[in-house]
């Protein structure tokens, strides 16, 4: 288990951490999600012995190794741009941990072969890197990172520098390997389809801080806020409140509670519908319906229709910041509307 | 930018022309010279006692000061290139000093810190440790003209390599003089390299600031270059022409090198 307590890092004025904490299950899979400059490389390095904390502790399997150097925590680390050993081949690169630690020739031989195959470089071992793809170069520096048999595993945006097919791919390939290896993994993504889709536990984080941790289900359905909301998925603003567009139900019909919109526009993807409707006070709002919804509902533009948030993910809307509010919402306007939904 | 037939000719013939008259001609010259008289006189001329004691007093010094001027050069391009500490602007300016004051002025100094009346020099003197007009003295002053290669060679090689191969070295094990070993050297290995070749043809040729701190004593305080100067001064050319001949040799030995070491640099950096 990976304990992080009460960390705080400043880069001059910059914070890049205040105050964090967080418990990483053993043998899970959990990601680090946040936009860029959320803090989440600067914890990870952390973690790893490669940045030290201005405050705070971070204990590793029980042990306290806020002050441990890094070769010395039994870590595994992967970076973005691979940190290939460019002079060495790519067996010598996965060799490297045990070389280090003067293991006997044989036993780090068979090792290594062990391992890329795993990785599915068996043909690959007198290669240089340069002579890999992006993808393979990954899997070796992965290898590499899991000869020495770490405790946790640490990676650092890990898919970051790769096409979005290879990204797929290997992000799949990592959560099969790691339901055959186990180790406790902390991985480090802007990504959410990549956070949700491979990680047993998301910890999302904004401005220095975790916003909120948690499973993927848990986090979509009942995020703690706006942000955390609107960074694992799409978000509609339907009067005060914040919804996803697909919990938002279109009638043709005036209902209880529900607002009226006129549509805008209908945009057809395959099996899902976007409709862009305008409320009567003005604001613009996105509504995702299945083509079997759209097509009984005949919707086109310049419709009238009732709108009613239909699902459990629900949040109070932040006030807007004034540049945006300011012509789009007359306080007049809202008298005009019918009563909300409780 | 294209240039028209006529035009890209022209050029090529004033560049040519200009190596040619500045640099391939000289050198030619003192070829032909020195082997007009045929073999015999060269090789005379360059194994009398003054000149093999002149020879290896120049590979003497050349190596003490490259192999120095190399490990200080690799430390030093590594604070550049990843330390941070106030003044390192100043000291970046202050490693190209050797390049910016003449040798002359270079040896002149030397004697002024080193020499009996210098600073240091009475102490040293005490201690029975001649510097000035002594091997010491021409060993500083080669040190001091061919400083700046290694650091200037490595630095950039430094920075481009960037610091997460050593951050991965570490996080697998590796202590600091292992990941220097293993991961740091051999990443910047051409760069050294080049560095090395470039100090090695700059010790060999010092003239300046050799001439100033070393007497010339004949047999004893002469370097090569030093040689050619007096034999030329003593109206003694075939002599001068001879030994001029055998730095040109070392020189084009070590040009090579550095040629052949420079494709390999490139492969690597794709």
């Amino acid at each position: 288990m990976i304990a992080v307590e009460g960390v705080s890092k400043q880069f001059g004025d910059y914070t890049a951490l205040d105050n964090v904490s967080i418990e990483v299950p053993d043998g899970s899979l959990t990601a680090l999600l946040g936009p860029s400059g959320s803090g989440k490389s600067t914890l990870l390095r952390i973690i790893g012995g490669l940045e030290s904390a201005d405050s705070g502790r971070v204990v590793i399997n029980g042990q306290d190794a806020t002050n441990v150097q890094p070769q010395k925590r039994e870590i595994g680390f992967v970076f973005q741009h691979y940190a290939a050993f460019k002079h060495m081949t790519v067996r010598d690169n996965v060799a490297f941990g045990l070389t280090i630690r003067k293991q006997p020739k044989q036993q780090v031989a068979d090792r290594v072969d062990e391992l890329l195959s795993v990785v599915g470089l068996a043909g690959y071992a007198k290669r240089y890197p340069s002579q890999l793809s992006g993808g393979q170069r990954q899997r070796m520096a992965l290898a590499r990172a899991l000869a020495v048999e770490p405790r946790v595993l640490l990676l650092d945006e890990p898919f970051g520098a790769l096409d979005a097919k290879v990204r797929a791919e290997l992000r799949e390939w990592l959560r099969r390997l790691h339901d055959e290896v186990h180790v406790t993994t902390l991985l480090v993504t802007h990504d959410q389809e990549e956070a949700m889709s491979i990680s047993d536990h998301i910890a999302v984080m904004d401005n220095a801080r975790i916003e909120q941790f948690g499973d993927p289900r848990e986090l979509y359905d009942a995020p703690s806020n706006a942000f955390v909301m609107g960074f694992l998925g799409p978000v509609s603003r339907l009067g005060d409140r914040l919804v996803r567009p697909h919990d938002i139900a279109l009638a043709a019909e005036v209902e209880e509670g529900a607002l009226e919109a006129m549509v805008s526009r209908v945009i057809h993807l395959g099996f899902e519908v976007r409709v862009e409707l305008m409320l009567t006070s003005g604001e613009a709002v996105t509504a995702q319906v299945t083509r079997t919804e759209a097509d009984e509902l005949e919707l086109n533009q310049g419709d009238i229709v009732w709108l009613r948030s239909a699902g459990a993910t629900v949040l109070p809307a932040p006030a807007e910041p004034p540049a945006s509010a300011a012509p789009a919402d007359p306080p007049a306007a809202d008298a005009a509307l019918p009563p909300r939904a409780a | 930018m294209t240039v028209s037939r006529p035009w890209r000719i022209a050029l090529r013939v004033i560049g040519l022309g200009y190596l040619a008259a500045l640099l391939l001609v000289p050198v030619a010259v003192i070829f032909y010279r020195t082997f007009e008289h045929g073999i015999g006189a060269v090789w005379d001329s360059i194994t009398t006692p003054a000149a093999i004691s002149a020879f290896t007093l120049t590979l003497e010094v050349t190596a003490i000061a490259v192999p120095l001027n190399t490990i200080f050069g690799i430390v030093m391009a590594m604070q550049l290139a990843r330390g941070r500490f106030r003044g390192k602007t100043l000291l970046n300016a202050l490693i190209d000093l050797p390049f910016a004051i003449s040798p002359v002025v270079i040896g002149l100094a030397l004697v002024l810190v080193y020499g009996l009346n210098g600073w240091f020099g009475r102490s040293l003197a005490d201690a029975g440790i001649q510097v000035i007009f002594s091997t010491p003295g021409i060993v500083l002053a080669t040190i001091f003209v061919s400083l700046p290669f290694v650091v200037r060679e490595v630095t950039p090689v430094l920075k481009e390599v960037g610091d997460e191969q050593e951050q991965a070295a570490a996080t697998l094990g590796a202590n600091a003089w292992q990941s220097f070993w293993r991961i740091t050297l051999p990443s910047i290995r051409w760069g050294v390299a080049y560095g090395v070749v470039l100090s090695v043809a700059r010790s060999i040729g010092e003239f300046g600031a050799v001439s100033v701190v070393s007497g010339k004593i004949s047999g004893e305080t002469e370097t090569l270059t030093l040689l050619v100067e007096k034999r030329f001064s003593n109206f003694d050319l075939a002599g001068a022409y001879a030994a001029s001949a055998l730095l040109a040799v070392i020189a084009l030995v070590t040009l090579l090198a550095m040629t052949m070491i420079k494709p390999r640099r490139e492969e690597e950096e794709h």
